[in-house]
C-alpha cells in the first residue's frame, strides 16, 4: 500500500496531503453558511449584503455549458465551502505561532515562508484551504506604504478601498462561477500600491486545497494607483484525491493612470491519475481593467494541472493608450482537458494587445483556445496581434482553436495567426544524432516552442516552469 | 406563426400533386420547423447573424405558400451573352426551362421528383423549412467519363409579383466517376423583400470535378440563405466561388465532407459590400480520411454600414493524417461604421497535420497610398487600384478562365 502511494507521488510530487484539524462549514450551499463564513471572518455588515445579494442573483443563474470539455454535474449542495485549519482561527501575529506543520507543508512544496530563507526577496501570501496563513515581508512593504495582505484582513483594515473596488471588474451579477465564488469567497490576496511607487519585490500567493470534499473559493484584488508597478506570482498545488475538487476564483485587476500590472500564474493542481480519475475543476474567471491611461496589464500563465482548465484572463482597455497582453503555455497530457484563452475588449483609443499562446496536447487530452479580440467603434487606431499555436502528440489527442474577432473601426487593425503541427522528425532526428535520449530531445524542442512565453516570466518562475514542461509530458513520447 | 404555417401547409398540399408518403415525410419537417423556429443568434453559428430577427425586421409578415400553377414568362435579356452555356431558368421559385443544347443528351439525366433523403442531422431548421415547403425537385446526373462541353447556368430570377413570400429552392447534383461539371448560379431579382432559402447536394463520386460560381450582385432587397452540402469521394475536386455583394442579407454555407483520400476543395469568396447590407459565410470542411486537401481565402471590402461575416471550420478526425487545411480572410474597412467578424476555427484530432489559419482586417495601407499618390495617381484612383490588387487575389484563383473574365467584368476589376 505504502508503496503505491509512493509510486502515484513520482507522477505528482506535491500529491500529499497534510494531517490536521480543520473547521469546516456545513456542507451545503445555503443563506446560512455564508452567513457562517461572514461570521467567522467577523465581517462587516456591508460584506454580508454583497454576498447575499450575489447568492440571491445565483438562485437565478444557470451553470454555462458551452464549453468543450463536459464534466459530471457538480453537486454544490455537498461541498464544504469553508475550510480552516483550527490553529488558524486567529491568525498569527509571526511565524513562530504559524502550526509547524502548516510550516512543514510549505517547506515541502518548497516555498519559502520563513523569512530567513530569504529567496530573492519575494514577499508570500500563504492560502491554506480557505484562509490565509501567512504573510511574509510585511514591515519592508508597509514602509513604502504598500498594502499586502489576505482579503479578510482588507476587508478590516481598508474597507474603503475594498468598498471602491470589489467587483467593479467582474460584477456580482457576472456569470454562474464568478457569482458563485461572490457569494462563498473565503480568502485571498489584496494588493494596493499608493501612487508613483515601484513595488520593490515580486508579490506572490500560494494556494493550496488540502481538505477532500472542499471548494476552493478565493479572491484576488489588485489594484495600482497612478504611475505605479506591481508583480505578481501565483501557484498552486493540491493532494491526490480520487474525486473532483472544485476550485472557482476570482481575480480582479485594477491600473489607473501610468500603472502596470504583471500577473503570472503556475497552475499545478492536481490533474488527476492517468486514467483520468480525479483532479480539480479549474474554473477561474480573472479579468483586468487598464482603467486609467497609459496603462498595462500583462498575464502571464503556464498551465500544466487540472482534471479541467476553463478559464479566459481577461483585459478590458478602457483608458485611451492602455496595453494588454497575454502570454500562454497550456499543457495537457493522459486524460486532462483544457479550455482556455483570452478576452481583449478594446474601449479607449489607441489601445494595443497582443496575444501569444502556446498549446501542446499528449496521450488522450483535449485542448481548445477560446479568445475574443472585439475592437469597438470608439476605439479609434488600436491594434491586436494574436498568435496561436498548437502542438500535437500524438492522434488520441486534440488542439482546437476558436477564435472570435470582431473589427467595428475602420482604422484599427488585427491579424491573427494560428497553426497546427506536431514535432517534426527533423528535429527529433537531429537532436538524437547529437546524444538526447527521446525525452530530452522533445523537452528541448518544447521549450523551444514555449520560448517567447517562458521569457515573460519572473526568472524564479521560469526555472520552476521550465521543469514543469518537461516532468508534465513525461511518458508522452513513444 | 404555427398556424400561418400549418395553413400555409393545406394550402400546398391542396394544389400540389404530392404522393401520400411525401405528403406525411413533409408534414415530420414541417413540424420538426415549427418546433425550432427561424435560427437566433442564440445557436452558435448564427451568432453573428440572427436571421430571425432579420426577418422579421426587414419583412415581417412572411407567406410561406406559393402559387405554381402558372408558368412566367421568360425574358430572355436577362441571359449570359457571349457565353455559350446550358441553362436552368428558376423564376419566382418555379423551374421554367432546362435547357442542356450543347450537351450528349445520353450523358445527362434529369430525375424528377426525387425522393427527400433524412438529411435531418444537421440539426438546421431552415434545411427543416425547406424540406417541407419544397415544391417538386430536380436531380441532375452526369453519366461516367463525360465532361460538361459548356458550363451550366442557373438563373434564379424574382420580378416585381414576388414580395413577402418565402421561396424554398432544391437541386441535387450527382457527378459519377471521372465526369465534370461547371455550374454558375445567377441571382437576378427585382422582387422586393423576399425569404429565399436554396439548397444543393452534391455528390461527387471518384475523379470527378464540380467547380460552382455563385453571383449575387444585382441590388435588391431580399434576404436569402444557401446551403450547399458537398460528399467527395477519391481524388474528387470541388472549387466553390462566392460574389457576395447585392442582396440585402445572405448567408452562404457550405459543408464538404472529404471522403475519399485524395480529394480536395477549393473555397474562395469576394464581399463587396455597401449600404447596410450584412453578408455571411460560413464554412465547414471535414477530412475524414488520410491525405485530404481544402484551401480557404475569403476577402472583404466593407463600406457605408455593411458587415460582414467569416465564419470558417477546418475539423480533422484523427484517421485524417496528412491532412493540409489552409484559411485566410481579409478585410478592408473603408467606413467608420463597417464591421467585420470572424471565427477562424480549428478543430484537430490527427497529430501529423499541416493546418493554419490568418485573419486579418484594418484600413487601406497609408504607406500605399502615399506611395501611389508620390506618383501622380489621386486619392480615389490610388484607392481603386488597391482594392482591385485586393480583389484580384481572390479572382486570380478562379480556374476556369472563361467564368474568370466574366466575373472580372462584373466587378470591374482589371488586370
Amino acid at each position: 500500500m505504502r508503496e503505491k502511494e509512493l509510486e502515484k507521488l513520482k507522477d505528482y510530487k506535491y500529491g500529499f496531503s497534510t494531517d490536521i484539524e480543520s473547521i469546516k462549514a456545513p456542507k451545503g450551499l445555503n443563506e446560512k453558511v455564508i452567513k457562517f463564513i461572514s461570521n467567522i471572518k467577523k465581517e462587516p455588515d456591508w460584506m454580508l449584503d454583497w454576498r447575499l445579494k450575489a447568492f440571491n442573483r445565483l438562485k437565478v443563474l444557470k451553470e454555462p455549458n458551452w464549453q468543450k470539455p463536459k464534466y459530471p454535474k457538480i453537486d454544490y449542495q455537498d461541498l464544504y465551502y469553508y475550510s480552516a485549519p483550527k490553529s488558524a482561527s486567529e491568525k498569527p501575529k509571526n511565524l513562530e505561532d504559524l502550526d509547524p506543520k502548516i510550516l512543514e507543508t510549505y517547506n515541502k512544496l518548497g516555498i519559502p515562508l520563513q523569512e530567513q530563507k530569504r529567496l530573492n526577496g519575494i514577499a508570500v501570501d500563504a492560502v491554506f484551504d480557505s484562509v490565509s496563513v501567512a504573510t511574509t515581508f510585511k514591515d519592508k512593504l508597509t514602509e513604502k506604504g504598500i498594502i499586502f495582505c489576505s482579503i479578510s484582513e482588507a476587508i478590516q483594515k481598508h474597507p474603503d478601498l475594498v468598498k471602491k473596488y470589489l467587483g467593479t471588474v467582474i460584477p456580482v451579477t457576472d456569470h454562474f462561477f464568478a457569482t458563485l465564488n461572490s457569494a462563498v469567497f473565503t480568502d485571498g490576496s489584496f494588493v494596493y500600491v499608493p501612487p508613483n511607487t515601484r513595488c520593490p519585490m515580486e508579490l506572490s500567493t500560494y494556494f493550496r486545497i488540502n481538505a477532500s470534499d472542499t471548494g476552493q473559493f478565493e479572491r484576488t484584488l489588485i489594484i495600482a494607483d497612478k504611475g505605479s508597478y506591481v508583480s505578481y506570482l501565483e501557484g498552486c498545488t493540491a493532494p491526490m484525491r480520487d474525486e473532483n475538487q472544485l476550485h472557482a476564483a476570482n481575480v480582479e485587476l485594477v491600473a489607473l493612470d501610468d500603472a502596470e500590472i504583471k500577473y503570472s500564474t503556475v497552475q499545478n493542481w492536481y490533474p488527476g491519475d492517468k486514467d483520468g480519475k480525479g483532479g480539480i475543476y479549474n474554473f477561474v474567471t480573472k479579468r483586468g481593467l487598464c482603467k486609467g491611461n497609459n496603462s498595462k496589464i500583462s498575464w502571464t500563465q503556464v498551465e500544466t494541472g487540472s482534471a479541467i482548465t476553463w478559464k479566459y484572463p481577461s483585459c478590458i482597455l478602457k483608458g485611451d493608450n492602455s496595453i494588454g497582453e497575454f502570454y500562454s503555455i497550456a499543457i495537457t497530457n493522459n486524460h486532462q482537458k483544457a479550455d482556455t484563452g483570452t478576452k481583449m475588449i478594446h474601449l479607449g483609443r489607441n489601445t494595443k494587445s497582443k496575444i501569444i499562446s502556446k498549446g501542446i496536447s499528449a496521450g488522450f487530452s483535449d485542448m481548445t483556445y477560446r479568445g475574443l479580440v472585439d475592437i469597438s467603434s470608439k476605439a479609434h487606431n488600436s491594434s491586436n496581434y494574436t498568435q496561436c499555436d498548437s502542438l500535437l502528440m500524438g492522434n488520441k489527442c486534440g488542439a482546437h482553436t476558436v477564435p472570435y474577432i470582431k473589427n467595428k473601426n475602420s482604422e484599427s487593425n488585427i491579424a491573427h495567426e494560428a497553426t497546427t503541427s506536431k514535432i517534426s522528425e527533423d528535429q527529433l532526428h537531429y537532436c538524437k544524432q547529437r546524444g538526447l535520449n527521446s525525452e530530452e530531445a522533445v523537452g528541448l524542442i518544447v521549450n523551444g516552442f514555449c520560448k517567447e512565453v517562458l521569457q515573460q516570466l519572473p526568472m524564479e518562475f521560469a526555472v520552476e516552469a521550465q521543469k514543469l514542461v518537461g516532468i508534465s509530458l513525461e511518458g508522452s513520447i513513444g | 406563426m404555427e398556424n400561418q404555417l400549418k395553413n400555409d401547409f393545406e394550402k400546398i398540399v391542396k394544389t400540389s400533386g404530392f404522393s401520400k408518403k411525401d405528403i406525411d415525410i413533409k408534414k415530420i419537417y414541417l413540424n420538426q420547423f415549427i418546433k425550432k423556429g427561424f435560427p437566433s443568434k442564440k445557436l452558435e453559428n448564427w451568432k453573428f447573424s440572427d436571421i430571425n430577427q432579420i426577418i422579421k425586421k426587414n419583412i415581417g409578415y412572411l407567406d410561406f405558400y406559393n402559387d405554381y400553377s402558372l408558368p412566367n414568362k421568360i425574358d430572355p435579356s436577362i441571359f449570359i451573352k457571349g457565353l455559350e452555356h446550358n441553362k436552368i431558368v428558376f423564376i419566382n421559385g418555379r423551374i421554367e426551362k432546362i435547357e442542356f443544347n450543347y450537351e450528349d443528351e445520353n450523358k445527362i439525366e434529369i430525375l424528377d421528383e426525387v425522393e427527400i433523403k433524412d438529411k435531418s442531422n444537421f440539426e438546421n431548421s431552415l434545411i427543416d423549412l425547406n424540406n417541407a415547403f419544397t415544391n417538386k425537385y430536380y436531380k441532375i446526373v452526369v453519366k461516367e467519363n463525360y465532361s460538361l462541353k459548356k458550363p451550366l447556368i442557373i438563373y434564379h430570377t424574382t420580378n416585381e409579383n414576388l414580395n413577402l413570400k418565402n421561396i424554398n429552392l432544391r437541386l441535387d447534383f450527382l457527378l459519377k466517376a471521372n465526369s465534370c461539371l461547371k455550374l454558375i448560379d445567377i441571382s437576378n431579382d427585382s422582387s422586393k423583400k423576399n425569404f429565399i432559402n436554396t439548397i444543393y447536394n452534391f455528390e461527387l463520386n471518384q475523379d470527378s470535378i464540380l467547380k460552382n460560381y455563385k453571383i449575387d450582385q444585382k441590388a435588391n432587397t431580399n434576404i436569402k440563405y444557401s446551403f450547399n452540402n458537398i460528399d467527395q469521394d477519391i481524388n474528387s475536386v470541388s472549387e466553390t466561388f462566392i460574389l457576395s455583394s447585392g442582396s440585402n442579407f445572405i448567408k452562404n454555407e457550405i459543408n464538404c465532407n472529404l471522403n475519399g483520400k485524395y480529394s480536395s476543395a477549393f473555397i474562395n469568396g469576394i464581399f463587396s459590400l455597401n449600404e447596410k447590407r450584412h453578408h455571411e459565410i460560413r464554412t465547414s470542411i471535414n477530412h475524414l480520411i488520410d491525405n485530404t486537401k481544402s484551401y480557404q481565402l475569403i476577402k472583404s471590402v466593407l463600406e457605408n454600414d455593411s458587415k460582414s461575416v467569416y465564419q470558417g471550420k477546418i475539423f480533422v478526425n484523427s484517421d485524417a493524417q496528412k491532412t493540409d487545411g489552409y484559411q485566410l480572410s481579409k478585410a478592408i474597412l473603408l467606413s467608420e461604421n463597417a464591421e467585420f467578424n470572424a471565427k477562424p476555427e480549428l478543430e484537430i484530432y490527427a497529430d501529423d497535420v499541416k493546418c493554419s489559419h490568418g485573419s486579418a482586417s484594418g484600413n487601406l495601407n497609408q504607406d500605399s497610398i502615399f506611395y501611389l499618390m508620390s506618383r501622380g495617381l489621386d486619392y480615389k484612383q490610388s484607392k481603386e487600384l488597391l482594392i482591385n490588387g485586393f480583389l484580384l487575389d481572390v479572382v486570380e484563383k478562379i480556374t476556369d478562365s472563361e467564368v474568370r473574365n466574366l466575373i472580372k467584368n462584373l466587378i470591374g476589376v482589371k488586370e
